[in-house]
């Protein structure tokens, strides 16, 4: 009888127990988010966001990294998305149940599971070495869209499956090729899980600092990639220009880790502030995810 | 009476049909009369529904399936390796047994298969979405809803929409594979009416597990047992006076 | 005539095919890029330096006049972060994985999981500011002869960067035990956490342990969180209180300096990224083998 009420209690201590710790969890969540917005609030000026860094903390911001971030997530997406759609399609719908698929599909469990720092080392031998293309937004790119290849590629093969069998019976049934059953069927049933996947991965990519460091991207630039649209005096009055893939560049991470190894305690300020900015973009990236993915769970019934 | 100027559209020679290692058809021997509703009945797992989705190749989806043995479409023997099976399919079209419209409007449910055949104009995929709707009795409840998402139909509705669907790349076959067996007694009625209507134009093969139902609406009726062929000739003869014994115990209930 | 496509048509069917294949292939060919170039650079620093050198030398000083090329005492500072680190994230994750999948009701579960989303969400500089400038204040209150960089810290917050992961992965496999178990252990008159750690639990087990394996790989790879807060001073130390440096932040620490290409100073991050490299791959792969083992078993 005793031995009952001791376990009972057992079971009452580890509800508490778990409690306790998800709380904890939660509770590092909130005092980090606080502490850093309580830190960078000050410098959160509008000037911080158009200035490009300086000596002088108060006049420093974060002008040529937001925009380099911007540059890399459009470099990273333009590879990433029709390579990683590409090839889970092919995995989940084309490849035969073979010794290769198994191997492929191992090799991409792996790289999954590779730290980032290596993809920079990568990048740095392949990509800023032997392509030439040097420290420039196309490298770091490239770079990132290898470091988010696994993530879309797992995510359209999720996406893949979880599309009923039936569906692809039935355009098998009316004659549809392999290419125009994927196109016109799976693609637009699997497109919101996909874009699930998708965000979460660029909401890795927006955050990555190592591999962007290791391929030597500049931490200290006072200027932009240039403009990919070109507004001219005559017609047709403006231009498309996809040189600014060949300028070097910085981003958000390497900005606000470039403040944080400052020893001036200003600077320790402007990197709370690029932390806001950062994780407001991570948040809504992810935030967003999770409410897609809510969204097609509830509307989509078999 | 007009048995005699029906060609066999089908003649199936020695199938087997493997799953793996087992077999789930054995050297089945049976010729398809065009124009004419032929019924598959037999218990469950007697490899009725392998013989139906042998016949458009749908089978070929699945993994480690494969066939003995010949089936000649129109003197072509569709498991040729020069046969497209993409073809095939065109002229043999298939319902299955649960309805499967797609995630989509019930318009676009029918003019896909238009649309992947290359029909581009605009007016001619109407007036063929009409037509079809028209023919699977559809049309007068949906004709002012062809927006609307297939998903959101009944499921009688829905296999109409899919028999709708089949008959718009105008085949020459449809497969009905257990079309009735999801759904309410009110839209097997009109499904049934449906396969009466439709065999003048199309030739026609269903598995059926309702024996009322083979009997309502086929001309041929053909009794599958443990993946063989036991008995198949005119449906009248066959429920009035079966040759086989099986057969008889099947038909009269006695197991199945 | 009959049951025959238009050539054209099955040529369009077969490019896409196979460009979808190479689109697949791309991974392998990245896999086969990350040994390249890691084999060749390190093959050049190999032949300057012998790898017995490399593996048993207890200092690491390439940048230093007097060059030294041991790479034990980064092996350790690497070690020592990742040991700090589960040892936080273990009790944490795990306790929280049972709680999900035995206790919480459906309602707090849609709750907590996207909040560890979240949490495993936050880029990795952020959590290292976190440490130099919380975390590391805050313990120095506790213990002031802590040092402005130090392995506790940044192994602390590591920690809960590797939460989730435990968390969410554990739960996976504990949720995958039939229920039919658990019900055989209620019928004879268990309570639920009798049944959480003498059924569930051990039948989950070969899966827990492969979300811990794979935590522990991600934490050695872990990069920026140890760059800002552990410190850049390569010691053969298990004392957390002092700065040292891992793997990861020396490379981190060479790329943002102008080491020219072509140097043995250059070459020695991929050195490094080798090590690194072989220490996770191994690790992964042991994390996966163990998670098929442990799929097939309910399977």
């Amino acid at each position: 009888m005793s031995r009952k009420i001791f376990s009972r209690r057992l079971d009452k201590i580890f509800k508490i127990l778990g409690i306790s710790f998800m709380v904890f969890s939660l509770l590092v969540l909130l005092v980090l988010l606080i502490d850093v917005f309580l830190d960078g609030k000050s410098r959160l000026t509008w000037g911080f966001l158009t200035s490009f860094p300086s000596r002088k903390p108060q006049q420093a911001g974060i002008l040529s990294a937001w925009v380099g971030s911007v540059w890399i997530m459009i470099t990273t997406a333009i590879f990433a998305l029709p390579l990683g759609i590409g090839a889970g399609i092919y995995l989940e719908e084309y490849a035969r149940k073979n010794r290769l698929t198994k191997f492929i599909e191992i090799n991409i469990a792996n790289l999954a599971g590779v730290p980032s720092i290596i993809y920079g080392l990568l990048g740095l031998g392949l990509f800023v070495r032997y392509l030439n293309l040097d420290r420039s937004v196309l490298a770091g790119g490239l770079t990132l869209a290898l470091l988010v290849l696994p993530i879309i590629i797992l995510s359209t093969q999720q996406a893949l499956r979880a599309i009923p069998f039936s569906i692809r019976e039935a355009s098998y049934a009316v004659g549809a090729t392999k290419w125009q059953t994927v196109r016109h069927q799976l693609l637009p049933a699997a497109l919101g899980n996909i874009m699930t996947g998708v965000i979460l991965a660029m909401s890795r990519a927006i955050g990555e600092t190592a591999p962007l460091i290791t391929i030597g991207a500049l931490t200290y630039i006072a200027f932009l990639p240039q403009s990919p649209i070109i507004f001219l005096k005559n017609f047709p009055f403006v231009r498309f220009s996809l040189k600014g893939m060949f300028d070097p560049f910085t981003v958000l991470p390497i900005q606000i880790f470039n403040w944080v190894s400052r020893p001036q305690k200003g600077f320790f300020t402007n990197a709370a502030a690029g932390i806001i900015v950062l994780l407001c973009l991570t948040l809504i990236m992810n935030i967003s995810a999770i409410l897609l993915r809510h969204h097609y769970q509830g509307k989509i019934r078999w | 009476m007009v048995e005699n100027i029906q060609k066999p559209i089908f003649k199936i020679q020695n199938l087997s049909a493997f799953y793996g290692a087992k077999e789930v058809l054995r050297k089945i021997n049976i010729n398809i009369l065009s124009n004419s509703v032929t019924a598959i009945i037999g218990p469950s797992g007697c490899g009725k529904s392998t013989f139906v989705r042998s016949l458009n190749r749908i089978n070929d989806l699945i993994l480690n399936f494969r066939v003995q043995g010949k089936i000649f479409y129109h003197n072509k023997n569709i498991y040729d390796k020069d046969v497209d099976v993409v073809e095939l399919r065109r002229k043999v079209g298939m319902v299955f047994q649960k309805p499967n419209p797609f995630p989509k409007s019930i318009y676009e449910n029918i003019a896909y298969g238009l649309k992947i055949h290359n029909f581009i104009k605009k007016e001619m995929i109407d007036e063929i979405v009409e037509k079809s709707l028209k023919k699977a009795a559809l049309w007068d409840e949906v004709k002012d809803n062809l927006k609307q998402n297939a998903l959101s139909l009944s499921g009688g509705q829905q296999q109409r929409l899919c028999i709708a669907r089949a008959l718009a790349i105008e085949p020459e076959v449809i497969l009905l594979d257990e079309p009735c067996s999801a759904i309410d007694p009110i839209s097997t009625a009109k499904i049934e009416e449906l396969i009466y209507e439709l065999k003048k134009n199309y030739t026609i093969i269903i598995v059926t597990h309702n024996m009322q139902q083979a009997a309502r609406v086929s001309d041929y009726t053909a009794f599958f047992l443990s993946g063989e062929l036991i008995e198949f000739g005119k449906t009248e003869e066959v429920f009035k006076a079966p040759k086989d014994r099986r057969t008889e115990d099947y038909i009269t209930g006695r197991f199945g | 005539m009959l049951l025959k496509r238009k050539p054209i048509l099955k040529l369009k069917e077969l490019f896409i095919e196979r460009l979808l294949f190479l689109f697949s292939f791309l991974s392998v060919f990245t896999t086969l890029g990350i040994i390249i170039i890691l084999l060749f650079e390190s093959f050049e620093f190999f032949k300057e330096v012998s790898i017995l050198k490399f593996l048993t030398d207890t200092q690491w000083t390439p940048l230093f006049i007097n060059k030294h090329f041991g790479i034990l005492p980064l092996l350790c500072g690497t070690f020592l972060t990742t040991l700090i680190a589960i040892c936080v994230a273990l009790p944490v994750g795990l306790v929280s994985a049972v709680y999900l999948s035995e206790y919480a009701s459906l309602k707090l579960r849609a709750i907590v999981k996207p909040i560890m989303e979240i949490l495993a969400a936050i880029p990795t500089v952020v959590y290292g500011y976190f440490a130099l400038l919380f975390v590391t204040p805050l313990l120095k209150k506790i213990i002031p002869s802590l040092s402005g960089f130090n392995a506790l810290s940044s192994g602390i917050v590591m920690g809960i960067m590797i939460i989730p992961l435990i968390s969410s992965l554990s739960e996976d496999a504990m949720r995958s035990v039939p229920m039919s178990l658990r019900e055989g252990a209620y019928a004879v008159g268990s309570n639920r956490l009798q049944v959480s750690f003498r059924v569930v639990f051990p039948g989950a087990l070969s899966g827990i342990i492969s979300s811990i394996v794979l935590a522990i790989s991600r934490a050695i790879g872990e990069t920026m969180i140890v760059a800002i807060a552990a410190g850049q001073q390569p010691k053969l130390t298990l004392n957390p209180f002092v700065p040292i440096e891992t793997i990861t932040a020396y490379i981190v620490q060479v790329s943002l300096g102008d080491t020219p290409y072509g140097t043995l100073e250059y070459r020695t991050i991929f050195a490094c990224g080798m090590t690194l490299f072989v220490i996770t791959f191994i690790l992964n792969t042991f994390s996966f083998k163990l998670k098929r083992h442990f799929l097939e078993a309910y399977e």
